[in-house]
């Protein structure tokens, strides 16, 4: 029996309305509906938070909210680039701009909001823009090709941040703002004045005070800007971020009720006026409040899901503390940031030297915190954060929160201290509950959590507390967290890398007698064989190394299911002239090798016994060609495509760049393999956005991009840094490796490296790129020994006859192993079928 | 009854290493340990790679064991008994090894 679906109708697919549908189609109710959503944007829902990511190389592709084939998954309609024009409540139906009319049973409003643009004369000159879709952003990338000035109107969050796009597209950046400060919605008088500081070192200019009254033609520039006060400012392009406004216009034109300055009027379960009517995000109204962040949006967005399932559910207002990163400044505002409630004491810090600015909002009788305001360092935000929302009583003394402790001790609140419903992750709603349960369940690191809570997998603001949650959780169930490398040292990788580096140890066996017991295992000797060779770099078939290193570099080749190796000579950058490619063509004949081409842009010689190995070489050798570490936890290749030598799109050499990298860093060992790529421009032809370290090539420079890998779990890599020159670039690649080398777990990958680090992505930049840490020059120092020791290790092995002893199969007898068998197959040699091969019984004990 | 018979000098083992010798048209892993002056024997067969490459394991102990991990599958194998640590219904063939003089000896009778 099938009861007839009712007509769910979502006007709006932004971050919203696209959250809201994620939402309902993970609850048992889609069932009852049939789903229809218009969107007017010419692309379905994307990353506007992210949005100046944008100019930093990411595409419209890598902003997208919408997994692939999502919308035909749950058989959603989607109606694109058409917009909804008009409601009719009496029919329940909706009609768009091209025509499409439907009726609803339910119908939810996500229209967003629009950037305020002062009615100031002029205001519609052609390089006068605003930044809120990914067409705005095209449109400011055109007119600032051809700008050297650029002014952005507004000095709040989202003003800041596109003065950061402004910046770093090249232009002479001024920020003009008509409030006294800086952010002054979630900043005090002295954080906005530090900020302004700061953000003035970075070289963009800030006006406060500034009342805009015309813009006309520029001298030097496009245009000119006048202020009340009687100056003037000369700018090419202008940008305004002067706040958002609701957009209501299709609810007001249906009768719908809405507020006196804009917003679609909501009760507490989101509905409007309308009982078949909801409306959420930006463009709705709660109590007299737009919330203009996406965190109360996408807790609306639940509301009407649960509400729609006839379960209870009310939004009742939202926290509006945030922290983000300004053009590299750290910025944090909690609750009453301003001191408004009654009685309220404040307790200031703020340290010159460092540009440091806190401030705490503490409540009359000391024992609680009302808001808080951090400028420059907002590493105390989620320990301030849960003092406030679960209203946990203060220390003695407050100030201990924000002043700087001289000792080791930490004056962060501890886990334990946080009630269950404190909620860890603001942006997916996962309380410490949710994190308490997801443990009892099985999950025991942080990426278990992030993957089945989705705590810290949207901004990552909370990830330091999900890993300290989750330390506690596991010692209170008893679970010693074991990270000891095997049962031969009582260390981890790390701890052996130190011990190894500091009292320069270059054997395992002095390392074992001075740090470990036993005789070791396949675990910790191939990790110390691969920290010494990372430190000290001596040839890894030298006798007292030989028995250490893992099965393929034992014999410097790939073992392959028979017992036979593949060989994989260096073809750095993919680039080959023929003659060695017919090399590498005679090779294979002559040993009846199987070939096949990599997926490194190389080519894989399989089915050499261990005896051919020596002959191989000598005769690849003796024609030029060198290792290519294929058989190393070390860097693979530097993937490429052909660059703007040939490419009619090519930004940048991306070959000569490939060949110089993989040339600098061929034969370093590593704790997993290391996969590169370099491309020639945004088109991304080398898929450096999958790899360890990707470069691209724009018009300005170099994009770093890291910890990417395709494989099992594949990665996107994250954008480290852009606008580099080669020096740069190279140097943050030796620190990058040389920290990844330092600091990870055997056989982690970048990935998941970083995943786990505590502060992720912005720890990292801040190592290698602002050097908090102090390390840099080591790092670089220690590649640098690595780049000078490199030797080929097929040349040294078939130039020292002792080394050949071992690349027999038997030491008494000249025979091969007559257990390889091969079968022809598609023209070339394969490894026979077990039933074809000869082999000795095997003795079996029940 | 007993039949030893010389394979090799101790120099053409490998130290903290293994060798492979064939005796008697069976392949034999011989690993040695200098240090405490101990070598062992195993067939050289690993029954999960279905491959003649144990010689070619990573050697040392596991809860004071001597073992030998498969170069393939990475399946620890005792050194004295061949039993497999991972799976215990595989069992290899050990074989009885000595040094005598400078010479490596074996015995391949096993029961």
């Amino acid at each position: 029996m099938n009861t007839p679906k009712k007509t769910l109708v979502v006007i709006g697919n932004g971050m919203v309305g696209h959250h809201f549908l994620t939402s309902l189609v993970n609850s048992p109710i889609k069932e009852t509906y049939h789903i229809v959503t218009f969107c007017e944007e010419p692309r379905a829902a994307y990353d506007r938070v992210h949005l100046s990511a944008f100019f930093s190389g990411q595409t419209a592709d890598d902003l997208s909210l919408v997994e692939p084939g999502f919308f035909e998954q749950h058989g959603i309609t989607l109606h694109i680039g058409d917009k909804a024009a008009q409601i009719n409540r009496e029919e329940q139906t909706v009609l768009s701009d091209k025509g499409v009319l439907i009726h609803y049973d339910t119908l939810v409003l996500a229209t967003g909001s629009f950037p305020f643009v002062p009615p100031v004369p002029g205001h519609d000159r052609p390089e006068c823009l605003v930044y809120r879709t990914i067409e705005d952003l095209e449109a400011i990338a055109t007119v600032a090709q051809k700008s050297k000035v650029g002014v952005v109107v507004g000095g709040g969050l989202l003003g800041l941040e596109a003065a950061k796009a402004l910046h770093d597209l090249g232009l002479k950046t001024h920020v003009v703002e008509f409030a006294p400060r800086l952010m002054a919605v979630q900043l005090d008088e002295a954080g906005g004045a530090m900020l302004r500081h700061k953000i003035e070192h970075l070289g963009v200019t800030v006006h406060t005070g500034k009342n805009t009254q015309l813009i006309t033609d520029g001298e030097h520039c496009f245009n000119k800007m006048c202020f009340a006060d009687g100056e003037e400012l000369e700018t090419d392009l202008i940008l305004f971020s002067a706040g958002i406004r609701p957009r209501d216009d299709i609810a007001r034109a249906c009768g719908l009720e809405v507020g006196s300055r804009g917003g679609i009027v909501i009760d507490n379960q989101c509905k409007t006026s309308d009982a078949n009517i909801y409306a959420i995000g930006e463009c709705a109204l709660w109590n007299g409040m737009i919330y203009g962040l996406v965190a109360p949006g996408y807790t609306m967005a639940r509301t009407v899901v649960t509400d729609l399932a006839s379960q209870p559910a009310s939004f009742t207002g939202a926290d509006m503390s945030t922290k983000l990163k300004l053009m590299g400044v750290d910025v944090a505002s909690i609750g009453d940031a301003h001191a408004k409630s009654q009685g309220a004491l404040t307790y200031t810090y703020q340290n010159g030297d460092l540009e440091v600015y806190k401030r705490i909002v503490v409540s009359a009788d000391k024992k609680h915190l009302l808001g808080a305001v951090l400028v420059g360092d907002a590493s105390g935000y989620s320990t301030l954060l849960q003092y406030c929302l679960n209203g946990i009583e203060l220390p003695e003394h407050p100030d201990t929160l924000i002043l700087p402790s001289r000792s080791d001790e930490s004056g962060g609140l501890g886990p334990d201290a946080l009630p269950l419903s404190a909620q860890i992750c603001s942006c997916y709603d996962v309380s410490k509950g949710d994190i308490c349960q997801a443990i009892e369940a099985g999950c025991s690191t942080v990426g278990d959590l992030k993957a089945g809570t989705k705590a810290g997998s949207g901004c990552g603001g909370c990830a330091a507390l999900v890993k300290s949650v989750l330390n506690s959780e596991l010692t209170k169930q008893g679970v010693t967290v074991n990270t000891d490398l095997c049962e031969h040292f009582a260390y981890t990788r790390q701890d052996l890398f130190t011990l190894i580096k500091v009292e320069k140890i270059t054997t395992f066996d002095d390392l074992i007698e001075k740090h470990g017991h036993g005789l070791g295992c396949d675990i910790c000797k191939p990790t110390v064989a691969s920290i010494l060779a990372s430190n000290w770099n001596d040839f890894v078939l030298k006798p007292e190394l030989a028995p250490l290193q893992d099965s393929n570099d034992a014999f410097l080749a790939n073992i392959q299911k028979d017992g036979t190796y593949s060989v994989v000579p260096r073809i750095a950058g993919g680039e080959i002239s023929p003659d060695m490619l017919i090399t590498l063509g005679q090779v294979g004949k002559k040993y009846q090798l199987y070939t096949k081409i990599t997926g490194g842009q190389r080519v894989d010689l399989f089915g050499a016994r261990v005896e051919q190995l020596p002959l191989i070489w000598k005769d690849l050798i003796d024609a030029g060609f060198e290792s290519g570490h294929a058989y190393g936890k070390s860097l693979r290749t530097v993937k490429s495509c052909v660059g703007s030598n040939w490419c009619r799109y090519g930004v940048d050499d991306s070959v000569g760049l490939a060949i110089e990298l993989e040339n600098r860093y061929k034969g370093l060992r590593s704790p997993h393999k290391i996969k590169f790529a370099v491309s020639g421009c945004t088109r991304e032809c080398a898929e450096a956005q999958g790899k360890d370290v990707g470069i691209i090539a724009t018009e300005h420079g170099w994009s770093l991009y890291v910890c990417g890998n395709g494989g099992m779990k594949p990665r996107h890599a994250d954008l480290f840094a852009t606008h580099l020159d080669k020096e740069t670039l190279i140097k943050y690649i030796d620190r990058f490796l040389s920290f990844y080398i330092r600091t990870a777990d055997r056989l982690q990958r970048t990935s998941v490296w970083m995943e786990n680090m505590e502060g992720g992505l912005d720890y990292l930049k801040s190592v290698i790129i602002e050097d908090n840490l102090g390390l840099c020059e080591q790092l670089e120092e220690q590649m640098q020994h690595v780049v000078d020791t490199y030797q080929c290790e097929w040349k040294t092995t078939i130039e020292d006859e002792s080394k050949l002893k071992r690349f027999k199969h038997f030491i008494n007898s000249d025979q091969a192993d007559d257990n390889i068998v091969f079968i022809e197959e598609r023209g070339q040699l394969r490894p026979a079928e077990t039933k074809d091969q000869k082999h000795f019984k095997l003795v079996e004990v029940a | 009854m007993s039949h030893w018979q010389t394979i090799c000098e101790v120099d053409a083992l490998q130290a903290n290493s293994g060798v492979c010798a064939l005796v008697e048209g069976q392949q034999v892993a011989v690993f040695y340990m200098p240090k405490s002056q101990s070598v062992f024997a195993l067939h050289n067969y690993d029954p999960f790679a279905k491959a003649n490459v144990l010689s070619r394991g990573i050697i040392g102990d596991l809860k004071g064991e001597p073992i030998v991990a498969s170069p393939v599958y990475k399946q620890h194998f005792n050194l004295k008994t061949g039993c497999c640590l991972e799976d215990e219904t595989v069992k290899i063939p050990a074989y009885s090894v000595r040094i005598d003089q400078s010479h490596v000896q074996i015995n391949l009778d096993y029961d």
